[in-house]
């Protein structure tokens, strides 16, 4: 068949040909789309969105990958159809225009047929052919085919024509879809999976806790590989997503570089700077201790790198939490409407948990961001086990992009909860907040609990939640322990008191200093004093001594003159 | 309708009780061959004078089929008089083909 032989085989030389299906998650899930050129079998209960699968199918086949389709409709008449799925955004009206979907509603009432001997389904046949030919089809969906076991009498003339259908269906190379009803015990009401053998879709749609969570599941695939769990998946206006559960392996790049947490001194706290990039950070504390604050500045880091950043909110609206914002001079409008961040709120209680990893899966993989901000994990509702393998889910699915998860959790009471100790392992990063109490007053303190691959401080350090954002003040160690608050106050106070003294003292013993070295220069400057009028008298009596030597000589002279001699 | 061999028989001026029948049919299978030699005979039983047979083969004239809501082959459709009634099979079943027609009440009495 010509389809089969325009896709490249991977792998295995007679690697399956497949159709894509252009669902998101469901390639995935089935390793590239729906086997090409044959029947595929959907079934499930009522409401569990067969005919939107179906329909989505048919849509992204024409408009993704060029190639038409049929829907033959069983149940719905062609206005009704394309009004409903006219929810999901699709225009079936203009695709018919434009000729590349063609809709056949089949009616089969029993009260209008009368059978009156052999017959075959030569008709359907007709049409379907007739159909397939006007727009070139290449896929086809048949919805609900089993409609003709409750129209018609004779299941034995329609088995052998259901059977003949598959057979034609796959003879003509077109990749069929054909949804059928979930039977009591069975995987349809009139056991047409017997007929199609190379794959069939279970779709459910569960109810527990009276939320209502939508799986998928690949039953079988002949032929291919498929993921053999049940995967949730999500019908709503942006039509339908299945979520492809986790590649178990643990093969995420890890980064070196390091991303501001926004906080400078929690920057310091850590060794690195700040928190590695791909990594994810736990932040718990009690009520009230500023998690949301932490998450805001980390936000606002990672959007002054002009990166995208997405904000899960669960229990705040996004215009609550950008107001709370502004108290500690956190503006995140500017960021909103530049779109470098995202908020998405939904209650906890509105969905089930895989819906809500449905979501952000859909979210994640639409909006690329380089953060994510789950606020407060604590509001999934569910059992640890669930919630604990949601958030794995969740986890793996950001390290694989290389995104940034931070993750906030309200603790109930003091202390670390069973399901905190337990979200441990997953946490690269995890900050803990805590109520500091003493002396009457309550204190906010942050340590890093754990950082892997850093070297972390130890210490408790205080922070507060100013108009500026939050800050981190010098830890004062006193001797029971840190001092936070007014004690470390009145610490600061004794300090600074002791600070004044001690220039005190300084000054005063330099002003001694001085003191006494001008007393000494005085004493030395007398004493020279001293010194020269002694030399002074010295000379004049050495003067006075000449004087008188000379006179004598000189008498001497006379003398000798008057006794006759002549001198000599 | 333009198309198809159509077979008309005696037109009856009276509307009233007048039948148009039409019988779609895939190729000139066995079938189709006893349904329109079975058809013949019951209006020559049954409706004579006021009856007219239209054969489509759908081969030849695929669009027509989902006009007429054709799924079965063979079927014959009732287009008159009101309301319409589809008769699918190759119309051996003489008696379910006369309820289906109209011709006999459904419950004997």
């Amino acid at each position: 068949m010509s389809i089969t032989a325009s896709i490249p085989a991977r792998g295995a030389a007679q690697a399956l040909a497949k159709a894509r299906t252009g669902i998101l998650g469901l390639d995935e899930v089935t390793f590239g789309g729906l086997p090409a050129g044959r029947p595929t079998l959907i079934c499930g209960g009522p409401g569990c969105g067969k005919t939107l699968l179906a329909t989505t199918f048919l849509v992204n086949g024409a408009v993704m990958f060029n190639e038409p389709g049929v829907f033959v409709s069983f149940e719905e008449t062609s206005d009704d159809l394309i009004e409903n799925v006219g929810s999901l955004g699709y225009d079936l009206g203009a695709l018919i225009a434009q000729k590349k979907i063609a809709i056949d509603f089949v009616r089969v009432e029993r009260s209008e047929i009368e059978e009156t001997g052999e017959y075959d389904l030569e008709g359907l046949f007709v049409r379907l052919d007739y159909a397939i030919k006007s727009v070139g089809a290449k896929r086809v969906v048949l919805d609900t085919l089993e409609m003709l076991f409750a129209g018609l009498g004779d299941t034995q003339i329609l088995r052998a024509e259901i059977r003949r259908l598959f057979a034609w269906l796959k003879q003509r190379g077109v990749t069929a879809i054909i949804t059928a009803e979930q039977g009591d015990g069975t995987m349809t009401r009139y056991g047409i999976e017997e007929y199609v053998s190379d794959c069939v879709l279970l779709l459910d749609n569960r109810v527990s806790d009276q939320i209502t969570t939508r799986r998928l599941r690949v039953v079988k695939y002949r032929g291919s590989a498929h993921g053999t769990n049940e995967y949730p998946f999500l019908i709503d206006a942006q039509g339908v997503s299945v979520l492809p559960v986790t590649s178990a392996g643990l093969a995420h790049a890890a980064s070196d570089e390091v991303i501001s947490t926004g906080i400078p001194g929690l920057n310091q706290m850590l060794g690195a700077g700040g928190f590695y990039i791909g990594t994810s950070i736990l932040v718990s504390g009690t009520a009230g201790t500023g998690k949301t604050s932490l998450a805001a500045h980390f936000i606002e880091a990672v959007c002054a790198r002009g990166q995208r950043c997405l904000y899960f909110a669960f229990e705040e609206s996004p215009a609550q939490i950008i107001r709370n914002m502004r108290s500690i001079g956190l503006d995140l409008q500017p960021r909103v409407d530049a779109g470098l961040l995202r908020f998405e709120a939904a209650r906890p209680s509105l969905f089930g948990l895989e819906m809500h990893l449905a979501r952000m899966y859909r979210e994640i993989e639409e909006f690329e961001p380089a953060a994510v901000v789950l606020d407060p994990i604590s509001a999934l509702r569910g059992e640890t086990g669930d919630v604990h393998s949601m958030l794995l889910r969740v986890i793996d699915l950001l390290k694989s992009r290389g995104i940034t998860a931070f993750l906030t959790n309200l603790l109930s009471v003091e202390g670390m909860d069973k399901a905190d100790a337990g979200m441990s392992s997953l946490m690269d990063t995890w900050l803990s907040l805590v109520q500091l109490e003493s002396n009457g007053e309550r204190n906010r303190g942050i340590y890093v609990l754990k950082s892997r691959g850093m070297n972390h401080s130890n210490q408790i350090r205080e922070y507060q939640l100013t108009s500026h954002g939050v800050k981190l003040v010098d830890a004062y160690l006193g001797s029971g322990g840190i001092l936070t608050g007014s004690a470390r106050i009145a610490q600061e106070m004794v300090d600074a008191a002791s600070a004044v003294r001690r220039a005190q003292d300084l000054e005063r013993k330099q002003r001694d200093v001085q003191r006494r070295r001008a007393a000494l220069e005085r004493k030395i400057s007398e004493l020279r004093a001293e010194l020269e009028s002694e030399e002074e008298e010295a000379r004049k009596t050495l003067q006075h001594d000449e004087e008188l030597e000379k006179r004598l000589q000189a008498e001497r002279h006379a003398m000798a003159i008057q006794r006759g001699g002549t001198a000599s | 309708m333009n198309q198809v061999m159509s077979k008309a028989m005696q037109e009856s001026p009276n509307a009233d009780g007048h039948y148009n029948l039409r019988l779609y049919v895939a190729g000139q299978t066995p079938k189709s061959i006893t349904a329109l030699a079975n058809l013949k005979r019951i209006c020559e039983e049954h409706l004579v004078g006021r009856y007219h047979i239209e054969v489509i083969d759908l081969l030849e004239h695929p669009q027509l089929a989902a006009g007429d809501q054709i799924l079965a082959v063979p079927t014959l459709v009732r287009r008159l008089p009101e309301p319409l009634k589809r008769i699918i099979g190759n119309l051996s079943n003489m008696e379910r083909v006369l309820v289906g027609l109209d011709l006999r009440p459904v419950t004997a009495p």
